[in-house]
Formats: C-alpha cells, structure tokens, sequence
C-alpha cells in the first residue's frame, strides 16, 4: 500500500475524534492521539473499530495499547495486512 | 440562614405534538394532537398501534449534536433531553462554561425511566452473537440511567450536583421538586431539572401486554387518548421531554433574567402500597396527603388554586384522581379550580410526562390561558356527578390565572404535587 494514501485513510478515520482541529491540519507520523490530536481517551477503541473495518483486519488488545502515534497505527495496519 | 425563593428562568420541551417552546405553547393553545399511527407497532401484533412519537429531523438533531456526539448515538431519551434541556439554558440566557471552570452553582436533575433501550438492544445482539469488543465506547454513555444528565452536565458546564431521579410516571415533577429544595435550601443557585423518556415497540411493549392501552382506536389516532371521556379505554404511550431551569430568585433578579413562574412548593410520598394501593394503583389517602402538604408548604389555602393539570392518564382511575382533589381541597361541586390533562394531545409520555406537563402548566400561567381538554365532550358521568362539567373546559379559556397546582403519580404508589405561582412581585 502507497504510503500516501494510508495517511489519507488513516487521517480520515481520526478526523471526526480529533478535538484539536489544528493539530488534524498537521497530521504526520508523530502526531500523538490523545496528546496532540486530543482525541478522548474513550474514543480510542472507535478508531480501532473503524481501522478493523476499514482494512478488514483485527487489531488485538496488545497492538492496541501501543497504538499511541499515527507512526505506531501505520506500523500495526501494515503488519497485521501483511499476517493476512 | 432564610429560605431561598426559586423562580422558573428557562423551558425547553421535545413532546409528541411540538419539538420546540414556541411551537408547543401554540399546539396545547389550539388542541394539536400528535398520537399517530405507528406501522411498525402493527406489524409487530401490539393491540395499540398508536403512540406520541416527537417528530425529531436529522436537521434538527445536527444543530443540538456535533457529528462525532452523532456517530452510533441511538437512544431516543437522549435525542429529546438532550434538545429540551440547552433549549432551557438558552431560554434562561445561560451560557456554556468556558474549557477551564465548569459553574459551581449550576447542577442537574434529569430523571428517566428507562435510556437509551435501541442502543441495548443493538448491544445484546452484538454480545449474543460473541462481539462483544464491537460495542465501541458509547454503550455504557447511553445506556446508563444517568446517561443524559451525563451528556448535558458536560456539554453546559455544570459543577453542582448532576444527577438521575428515577419514579415512573413521577419522574419530572419530582425532578422540579428536588430541584426546588436544593435551591430553597442554598445548595445551589440553578439546577436544570427535567426528565426524558424513550419511545418505541420496547418501552411501550410492556404497557400493552398489561391491556391498558387502548385497542379501538388504531384507524382514529387523534381520538385515542380521552383523559376524564366517558369513552376512554386507557393510555397512549407517548416519549419526548421536558426541561425547566429553576434559579434562586435574587440570582434571576440579578442576571436581569425572565421569570416565568415562581415555585411555591410541593409535596412528594407514597401511599406505601397499603390502603387501597397497589404497584398499579393508587392509595387514594396518600394522593390526599400529598395534594394537602403541597398547598400546605406552599403557603396557600386550598381555595386560591385557580387551575389544576392533572396526572389523568384515560383510565377509569380519572374520575378517582377527581374525588381526591376534591377532598383534599374540600371545594364543592362548582367552587372546584378548572381542571385540565395535556395527555389528550401528547398521550401519556411516562416518565417525561411530569416534566413535559410542567412547561405545559407553566406556559398557561405565563401565557394567560387554560388549554382546553381535547377528545373530552363526553365528560364521564362519575366526574360529572362530582363537579360542575364547565370546570373541564372543552375549547381553550383565554384567562389569565394565578396558580396553578401540578400533580404526577406513578407506578410503585408515588406521588408527586408541586404549586406554581405567576406573579414575582418585589
């Protein structure tokens, strides 16, 4: 997968959880979920619901709780893609 | 420390025959009905095919949601609270607290019989089916009783006590009192108090199975509810909302705030299920107390009630909630206040019907009128052997009044009464 667009995907699926709309304008690999893009800590297992069906995998509660930074996120989608 | 006066501030009302104040102050002026046919409840073989349902557009929703508070949001009690209840605040003039310091003085009471039963069900269906981690975070949000009191305490800002009354049909008049007494006590400067109640084949299911809804009226929705009708064959479910802001009155006096009304007291109890009472029925003694502790604390003599909303659901018990208030006002046959019940138009909206009647009974003080009972021209023959039948007036009385007593009672034998007054001199 194109680098590219899992950003796009990826950004797509935060947008509506991200409090910090400045924040989501800047949206790179360190953006921080919670610290930068001030999405409610609560909100975290949406995101993970919508990248499960976004990309048709299962993130398990391990992978989960490393899934700090859209670095980490893109890390676990693509090894989970690669598992499937 | 002397005893705060609390005056009523800010209504907002989500019911099945207007989504807004303005809307609905001209609806119970002009006798709209709003119980309509449901297909889906015929298709599911109930023997009531007619409820209140408020008709809430996705329009509407967006203006009170933000897109993100709107994904997987499917609990219709909190569709209504939630737009009655910042309706309220924003009537009072009150605004959201900023990001740092929520109001300390401001709480919530926001009472409910049941919340958010389609988002439940969307959860048992997912943990039968062995998905539980499907749920995502917002099952507990909308499915615990103090769900909505939740929302709106976060959404204005509130650093009082936020909290859920729960009563049946009580609900939103004890609500208004618990409200009342925090700030006659100096607990609290505002409390928004209300009450919510979902609709659909999930709440109103148990009601018909209990055969008492009315089964005759499928082809003729705008009939079927007849509170104090000869005719009258039981309730029809309702849903919606009701919200008031109650605020201690030298704090309204200060912000420059509209008063509505002034609370002037009110009694909640139980008639202990004893006597005559049951967890369907009514002790007829402990309605009475209630009735003579309210006017008692009020300050009042019986004979200054000019009008009365009924709890009056169109049930046989109509004319027994009739024999009661006579008694404990000790009026005569024509000397008795006129009496009204909003249920005609909305149907019986549970546990937001108290709350939903209290902006209605508000509104009349405010507005100078006394709603006319609709479906009622042929008044029961039992009320009409006990008082006068111009005092259930028919169409409309354009007339302005001075206080107005309010009375809910519900499942498990509680009552609740509580004594609006229109005029704040001073």
């Amino acid at each position: 997968m194109e680098e590219k667009d899992l950003n796009a995907q990826l950004k797509n699926i935060v947008e509506p959880y991200a409090q910090n709309k400045e924040a989501l304008l800047k949206f790179n690999d360190s953006s921080h979920f919670i610290q930068d893009l001030e999405v409610n800590s609560a909100n975290l297992v949406d995101i993970i619901l919508d990248v499960e069906d976004e990309f048709d995998i299962e993130v398990d509660n391990d992978s989960m709780e490393g899934m700090l930074t859209v670095e980490d996120a893109k890390k676990i989608i693509r090894q989970k893609l690669q598992e499937k | 420390m002397a005893e705060k006066r609390v005056v009523i501030t800010g209504m907002g009302v989500v019911a099945p025959n207007a989504t807004n104040l303005p809307d609905f102050n001209d609806a119970i002026r002009n006798g709209r009905c709003g119980i309509t046919h449901h297909q889906e409840l015929a298709d599911l073989n109930f023997g009531c095919q007619v409820a209140g349902q408020p008709e809430v557009t996705d329009e509407i929703l967006q203006q009170y949601f933000s897109p993100l508070e709107l994904r997987g949001l499917n609990s219709s009690g909190i569709f209504y609270g939630t737009i009655a209840g910042t309706d309220a605040w924003k009537d009072a003039g009150l605004s959201f607290s900023e990001k740092e310091n929520p109001d300390w003085d401001s709480g919530i009471i926001f009472g409910t019989g049941i919340l958010g039963v389609d988002k439940f069900r969307e959860a048992i269906q997912l943990i039968d089916a062995g998905k539980t981690r499907r749920l995502g975070s917002t099952s507990v949000l909308q499915t615990m009783a103090s769900g909505l009191s939740a929302f709106l305490g976060g959404k204005l800002g509130c650093g009082n006590q936020v909290t859920t009354n729960s009563s049946a049909c009580t609900t939103g008049t004890e609500a208004v009192l618990m409200g009342y007494d925090r700030i006659k006590s100096g607990k609290a400067k505002r409390m928004l108090v209300g009450s919510c109640n979902d609709h659909g084949p999930y709440v109103w299911g148990g009601f018909d199975a209990m055969r008492i809804l009315p089964h005759n009226f499928n082809d003729d929705p705008t009939s079927a509810s007849r509170p104090m009708s000869a005719t009258a064959t039981g309730f029809v479910p309702g849903s919606g909302a009701g919200a008031l802001v109650l605020e201690e009155y030298e704090s309204a006096k200060e912000r420059g705030a509209k008063i509505y009304a002034e609370v002037l007291g009110g009694a909640v109890n139980s008639g202990g299920q004893r006597g005559g009472g049951s967890m369907t029925a009514a002790n007829n003694t402990g309605v009475q107390r209630c009735i003579k502790e309210a006017i008692g604390n009020s300050g009042i003599s019986a004979g200054k009630i000019d009008v009365i909303n009924g709890h009056l659901t169109a049930t046989t018990r109509d004319a027994t909630e009739i024999v009661n208030w006579k008694t404990a006002l000790g009026s005569g046959k024509d000397n008795f206040p006129y009496i009204n019940s909003l249920k005609g138009m909305t149907g019986h909206c549970l546990s937001a019907a108290g709350s939903i009647e209290c902006v209605a009974s508000v509104l009349q003080l405010k507005n100078k009128f006394i709603f006319g009972n609709i479906n009622c021209d042929d008044l029961h023959p039992d009320i009409q052997a006990i008082i006068s039948p111009e005092r259930v007036p028919i169409k409309t009385k354009e007339q302005p009044f001075n206080i107005l007593a309010k009375a809910s009672f519900g499942f498990g034998d509680v009552n609740a009464v509580v004594v609006f007054k229109k005029t704040v001199e001073k």
